[in-house]
């Protein structure tokens, strides 16, 4: 029996409305997302791949269809079950990075694991994340004393550390340079072949869709094409 | 790690945090430096009516703090001494309050000694001639006085002949006739003080007098004094209060603004916590949190306040005395504590409610 997607989205539309227009984000997306897959959804701006990031990652409600996250449907879940999916199933990585200024990088991973309450009992998972993402040497670093790419380390480290079942990344390699770019690629795709992270990443760089994904969809006006 | 975020996020804006800080000091500070002062007033007032070692005032039957009367008859005296043979010391005085409220006291010198167990002079001797005068050393050091020097009462020029220990009845002395003559209150006094030998028979003697002096006033020093300390409370309590309220108001407002203003610059911040999980009411934790510690740190500077205002009161208006109270730092405290954390309500709220999506969507 085939096993169902982590991530199903059916026939989702979302209408923002600014002032007296109505101005469609999306569509009507229909994706699945199996278990352990990398699927890089590709697409210029304003192709609504951010809207989707946000619907799936139950930040944001959509207009009409559904989404499922591991067989629950996000329209049924309450406020606080929503927050609960985002702190144990879902991790978080966004363009720009999104740490906590006033923390150093090892708080800004801690502070993950106290929110979802796996401080102090994740059996070494702290000290195996830090390792595989090479930051060990910055953790008592400043946001602003760490480089772009040292920096999106530490937000997949928090994104990853309570071991969540899909890692969504929102251009995660948007403002960085080539090499940390490059860096920053290859850790995502270490997570997903070495220890069967399932990645939905958010790109309008094809190369980079292709560099890491196990399948690329292309978005455009709100549709996948 | 939760507690650390609240402490970073105070010192990531120390200007901000310090300004609310003393904000919240002050109102702790006028809190109790405002109860602070009504009391001390109250128990300098307590305490010179004391000193005077009486048993039993006489007094006219009329309202209000102050005495600028004299109907009680001088012949008085010696009629209760003959009917009493109980009482050992009698003492007439005048009293009269001018616009600054300090109140002059006409007294005899040898009479006042006899009665209170002495009046110490720290400097000069009693008055002898009539328009000299003796003033408290408190209220020597506010005016800059000393022996020799002229002071203007009621019109007229007085030569201060000497400074008393300050607690026996009056701040300022002038002698019984004086005042009479210029008062026009010849052969009266406004107060009559009597001390008994065997202080057990004070009831006894009251209730006699009473029934036969149903026009007067006559009570023990102590009742008197309870009736004082009961309406002067009253009193004071109504103004204190607003002055609370005002207090409290302030701190509100100032806890509110700020903790908005902290809110709105870290929309950002709060939106991240969300998307990782954190719950309204994390959310709502982290502002309530950094409230409380910084009204903690607003009432130890405001306790610290207050003792630097006492003493600075003491040193600039020595005749205004500020007693700290206890219970009232206590009061202070909980006052403040409650107005932070209804001003930080509508800060904690907006940022629980704050959407992460919306919040993080300012690329």
């Amino acid at each position: 029996m085939q096993k169902s997607p982590i991530i199903e989205v059916r026939d989702l539309k979302k209408v923002y409305r600014l002032g007296s227009i109505d101005v469609p984000a999306l569509r009507g997306v229909t994706l699945d997302v199996a278990e352990g897959e990398f699927l890089a959804v590709l697409g210029p701006s304003g192709s609504g791949k951010s809207t989707l990031f946000h619907i799936v990652g139950g930040m944001l409600a959509p207009t009409s269809g559904t989404v499922r996250i591991a067989g629950l449907a996000m329209s049924e879940l309450s406020d606080a079950q929503r927050t609960e999916m985002r702190k144990t199933t879902i991790g978080f990585v966004f363009q720009r990075f999104n740490l906590l200024q006033t923390l150093s990088a090892e708080e800004n991973i801690r502070i993950a694991q106290h929110i979802a309450g796996t401080a102090g009992r994740d059996g070494g998972h702290l000290e195996h994340v830090i390792r595989i993402l090479g930051i060990a040497h910055r953790l008592r670093h400043k946001p602003h004393a760490l480089s772009g790419g040292e920096q999106q380390r530490v937000a997949i480290a928090r994104a990853i550390v309570n071991k969540p079942r899909i890692l969504l990344a929102d251009e995660p390699t948007g403002n960085l340079d080539s090499e940390n770019s490059q860096a920053v690629l290859d850790t995502l795709t270490a997570l997903n072949r070495e220890l069967g992270q399932t990645v939905l990443m958010i790109t309008h760089n094809p190369e980079a869709a292709k560099y890491c994904a196990n399948r690329v969809l292309q978005m455009r006006d709100g549709r996948i094409v | 790690m939760i507690q650390r975020l609240v402490f970073r996020n105070l010192f990531h804006r120390p200007v901000r945090t310090g300004l609310t800080v003393l904000a919240v000091a002050v109102e702790v500070a006028m809190i109790v430096m405002m109860v602070g002062v009504a009391e001390g007033l109250l128990q300098e007032s307590l305490r010179r009516t004391r000193g005077v070692g009486a048993d039993i005032l006489i007094r006219p039957y009329i309202s209000g703090a102050t005495i600028s009367t004299a109907d009680i008859s001088a012949k008085l005296p010696d009629l209760l001494v003959e009917r009493f043979p109980d009482i050992s010391h009698t003492l007439g005085v005048t009293l009269h309050t001018p616009g600054d409220l300090q109140t002059i006291t006409g007294v005899d010198w040898d009479e006042l000694e006899a009665m209170s167990g002495g009046v110490v002079l720290f400097e000069g001797r009693p008055y002898e001639a009539p328009y000299e005068a003796v003033v408290d050393e408190l209220y020597a050091r506010q005016r800059d006085l000393s022996v020799g020097d002229g002071i203007e009462l009621m019109g007229h020029d007085f030569e201060i002949t000497g400074v008393s220990e300050t607690g026996k009845m009056s701040r300022v002395f002038i002698p019984l006739e004086t005042m009479a003559e210029l008062q026009g209150w010849q052969g009266r006094y406004s107060l009559l003080y009597l001390k008994l030998d065997d202080s057990s028979k004070v009831r006894g003697i009251i209730e006699e007098i009473r029934a036969r002096l149903p026009d007067r006033n006559v009570s023990s020093v102590e009742d008197f004094l309870a009736t004082v300390t009961t309406d002067v409370r009253q009193m004071s309590t109504q103004y204190t209060n607003i002055i609370i309220g005002i207090a409290v108001v302030i701190g509100f407002i100032v806890v509110m603004l700020a903790m908005y203003t902290a809110i709105l610059e870290r929309i950002r911040e709060i939106g991240i916590l969300k998307a990782i999980g954190a719950s309204k009411r994390l959310v709502g934790t982290i502002v309530m949190r950094e409230t409380l510690v910084v009204s903690a740190l607003g009432i130890l500077v405001g306790y610290g306040l207050s003792l630097a205002g006492r003493e600075l009161v003491a040193l600039k208006y020595p005749l205004i005395p500020v007693l700290i109270i206890p219970h009232w730092l206590a009061i202070a405290a909980g006052l403040t504590i409650a107005g932070s954390i209804a001003g930080a309500s509508y800060p904690a709220w907006k940022a629980a409610s704050a959407d992460p999506c919306e919040v993080l969507s300012y690329e």
